[in-house]
């Protein structure tokens, strides 16, 4: 370790690993994992989920639900970001899934199209 | 996947000795083999952690990014765990931790255990794996140490410390910035510093779990303090009865040694620092620094006079600073929050957060970090859960064999240093044994005289000698064959000793009994004169056991439960003991649903 930069770097690099350790309150992605979203497909969608947010560095926990109810139109995540809504998205496809992410969490764009519910927090 | 993935889930499975002892080793194999089994180990990552505190519920396992809390668990409840929980996203509720109200509280927050903890030096003890230096980095570690090297001068270093109020976490109590200063204003070629985990107090295992769970926190600390009074090197002295914390400790000096964190030049700073493991033998008499030091070099554990002072004249005849385990756990937080978010917690006097091991007859038997300052009844009863099958609060023994009993009257007492001092206990190390009232404190205090009078290296007469004869009469009280003059013939003893033994522990090797003659005189009063002994422990004068007839509802259990059938009776009516056939073994007593049965 040749000076204290060098390690605050090693920091940033290491500390996105514990992401999921972390209490402070960071956007989540929330995937149906009920027998209706898992039969739906909702595996494939948290790895693609997971696989998006990896590749594009994003600080973002995602957790696992059961079945909220709407299994018609599973699979299903819900985005919540810190201070404001949350918004439900069904009819998902690994594709619009992480179409969705990068609209979502780094453009700050809600993908109306595969809206289905808005929750005040 | 690759393999710098990011996991979307951690599963933290506790590997203190504690949680080893009652099986987490093979829970986390379980957990791998799981893993891979349901195709997910790209996914969820295991992960060994430290100490928990909450030993009592072991093994532990705590999944994230959720915070549920698993306990108690068996190899067999793991698979569940990975399909429900880590596959389809649905916690378990039949594992989650119970609290006292019957309620299952699946956060790690939300339990009673936790909610009053303040964590300072048991802050990573838990949340990260203490084998992996990348974890102790990506929670900010060795970033205190890196900003004292290069931005900070020694002096500043060694204010900030004065300025937290630290004072040392080993007992004493002494303030540790000055303590620094000293080592620091001594002139000399070659400096040492030392870590003292030679922690002995029976029932005590704070140092272990934090060595254990935070490695790199302790080698943090003692770098820091080894630029502050300018040496560099330093020797951790560790019991060899610690094989895991040793083993933790030998890993994280070797991975701190490879990224450059010991050894030469580090952060560019032009310092240098290395550090030595010396595996003591176990002699509770090291724990004193002069004798501690002798251990090291090689020769017997034995102490010397004070002065010269090991600030002077220490390792090697060079000047040394010594300092406990959870003091350097603590210096990390200051030189980085600075002095006053140290401050900020607890008291005036005694700053900062106290490590507890709560152990006896207590509910939640574990580790807790709570603010100085914070009453003995908050630790005991709302972090400890109380006492077990909700008997009566007699006692808590604090700070070891050196330490005293605290009896019921003190239990709304904030503990610092100094209040402690005053009812005549100490802080120590942190142990805290809770006794009930089927204790005997003459026998408590027989227990640690025990102790102490065996640990004795033998060098100076009063602890030698003084010990001994103290013991002689406590053994025969709780014999039956105490004498009217014992109880004055003790203090008398007891002050000598006191005042005239050459190192701490015979120093405080009578506050044991000290303590308990100030609090309990009336026992030994009953030992003595009566031929009794209250709690029925003591075997040779428990007297004998009878039956309260208003009590009795003659359900007969305490006649199918005694060894020697000694009671008798028919059912629904009062049953009867014959005290020449009873042993005083007490079986019946415990087994009796309405406590109907007396000793005496």
């Amino acid at each position: 370790m040749k000076s204290l930069q060098e390690l605050r770097d090693m920091r940033k690099r290491l500390e996105k690993d514990m992401t999921a350790r972390d209490d402070k309150e960071i956007a989540k992605v929330i995937i149906g994992m009920g027998t209706c979203g898992i039969a739906a497909g909702a595996r494939d969608i948290l790895q693609a989920v997971s696989d998006e947010i990896n590749k594009r560095d994003l600080n973002v926990k995602i957790v696992q639900t059961g079945c909220i109810g709407m299994c018609e139109e599973e699979p299903i995540f819900d985005i919540v970001k810190p201070g404001e809504d949350r918004i439900t998205y069904g009819n998902l496809t690994p594709d619009n899934a992480r179409q969705i992410i990068v609209e979502h969490l780094i453009n700050n764009r809600i993908d109306t199209e595969h809206v289905i519910a808005r929750h005040n927090n | 996947m690759s393999k710098e993935n990011i996991y979307r889930s951690h599963v933290l499975v506790c590997t203190g000795t504690g949680c080893v002892s009652s099986g987490a080793r093979e829970i986390k194999d379980v957990f791998i083999d799981e893993l891979h089994e349901n195709e997910i180990e790209n996914e969820v990552r295991v992960v060994e952690t430290g100490c928990h505190g909450f030993c009592e519920r072991g093994p532990i396992a705590i999944v994230y990014p959720e915070g549920v809390f698993y306990s108690e668990l068996k190899e067999n409840d793991v698979a569940e765990i990975v399909e429900e929980h880590l596959l389809k996203g649905r916690i378990v509720d039949r594992l989650l931790y119970v609290d006292d109200d019957k309620e299952k509280v699946p956060g790690y927050s939300d339990i009673a255990f936790y909610k009053k903890q303040k964590r300072i030096a048991l802050k990573n003890c838990g949340r990260i794996d203490p084998e992996n230096i990348d974890e102790y980095i990506a929670n900010g570690g060795y970033e205190a140490m890196g900003i004292a090297f290069t931005e900070l001068d020694q002096d500043k270093v060694i204010e900030m410390v004065k300025d937290s109020g630290l004072r040392g976490r080993g007992g004493g109590g002494f303030p540790t910035g000055l303590k620094w200063s000293f080592a620091a204003k001594s002139v000399s070629n070659k400096k040492y510093v030392i870590c003292n985990a030679d922690e002995g107090d029976p029932g005590a295992f704070m140092d272990r779990s934090i060595l254990e769970g935070d490695p790199h926190k302790i080698i943090e600390g003692m770098a820091i303090a080894g630029y502050a009074i300018g040496a560099d090197e330093g020797y951790v002295y560790v019991r060899a009865e610690y094989p895991l914390a040793i083993k933790r400790l030998r890993k994280a000096i070797k991975d701190a040694e490879e990224y450059g964190l010991l050894g030469d030049d580090i952060f560019g700073s032009g310092f240098n620092f290395k550090l030595n493991i010396k595996e003591g033998a176990g002699a509770f008499v090291c724990g004193e620094e002069t004798a501690l030091m002798a251990s090291i070099e090689g020769k017997r554990g034995m102490p010397t006079p004070r002065p010269p002072y090991p600030a002077v004249k220490g390792l090697w005849g060079k000047p040394t600073n010594i300092n406990n385990v959870e003091t350097f756990a603590n210096i990390p937080f200051i030189v980085q929050e600075g002095p006053e978010a140290f401050s900020s917690y607890g008291t005036e006097g005694s700053p900062g957060t106290k490590v507890f091991a709560l152990t006896g007859k207590i509910n939640n038997t574990g580790l807790v970090e709570v603010p100085m300052g914070t009453t003995l009844r908050e630790v005991i009863f709302d972090i400890g859960g109380g006492l077990q099958e909700n008997r009566k609060f007699k006692a808590v023994q604090t700070g070891g064999p050196s330490g005293g009993c605290i009896p019921e009257e003190y239990l709304d007492l904030p503990i610092d240093y100094d209040s402690l001092l005053e009812v005549g206990a100490m802080m120590g190390s942190g142990g805290m044994v809770v006794m009930d009232d089927n204790t005997c404190m003459v026998d408590v205090s027989r227990f640690f005289l025990n102790f102490t009078q065996s640990e004795s290296c033998g060098k100076c007469t009063p602890c030698r000698e003084g010990t001994k004869r103290m013991l002689e009469i406590l053994n025969r009280i709780t014999e039956g064959e105490g004498k009217s003059g014992d109880i004055k013939l003790l203090r008398e003893l007891a002050e000598h000793i006191r005042d005239t033994s050459l190192c701490g522990l015979g120093q405080s090797a009578p506050n044991p009994v000290l303590s308990t003659l100030q609090y309990f005189e009336n026992e030994y009063i009953a030992h003595i004169e009566d031929e009794k002994c209250p709690a029925g422990v003591c075997p040779d004068l428990k007297g004998a056991y009878y039956v309260l007839e208003d009590d009795c509802i003659g359900c007969g259990i305490c006649m199918k439960a005694c060894p020697v059938d000694a009671i008798s009776g028919k059912p629904k009516e009062v049953y009867t003991i014959d005290s020449e056939a009873c042993i005083s073994c007490g079986v019946c007593a415990d087994k009796c649903p309405k406590d109907a049965i007396a000793v005496g």
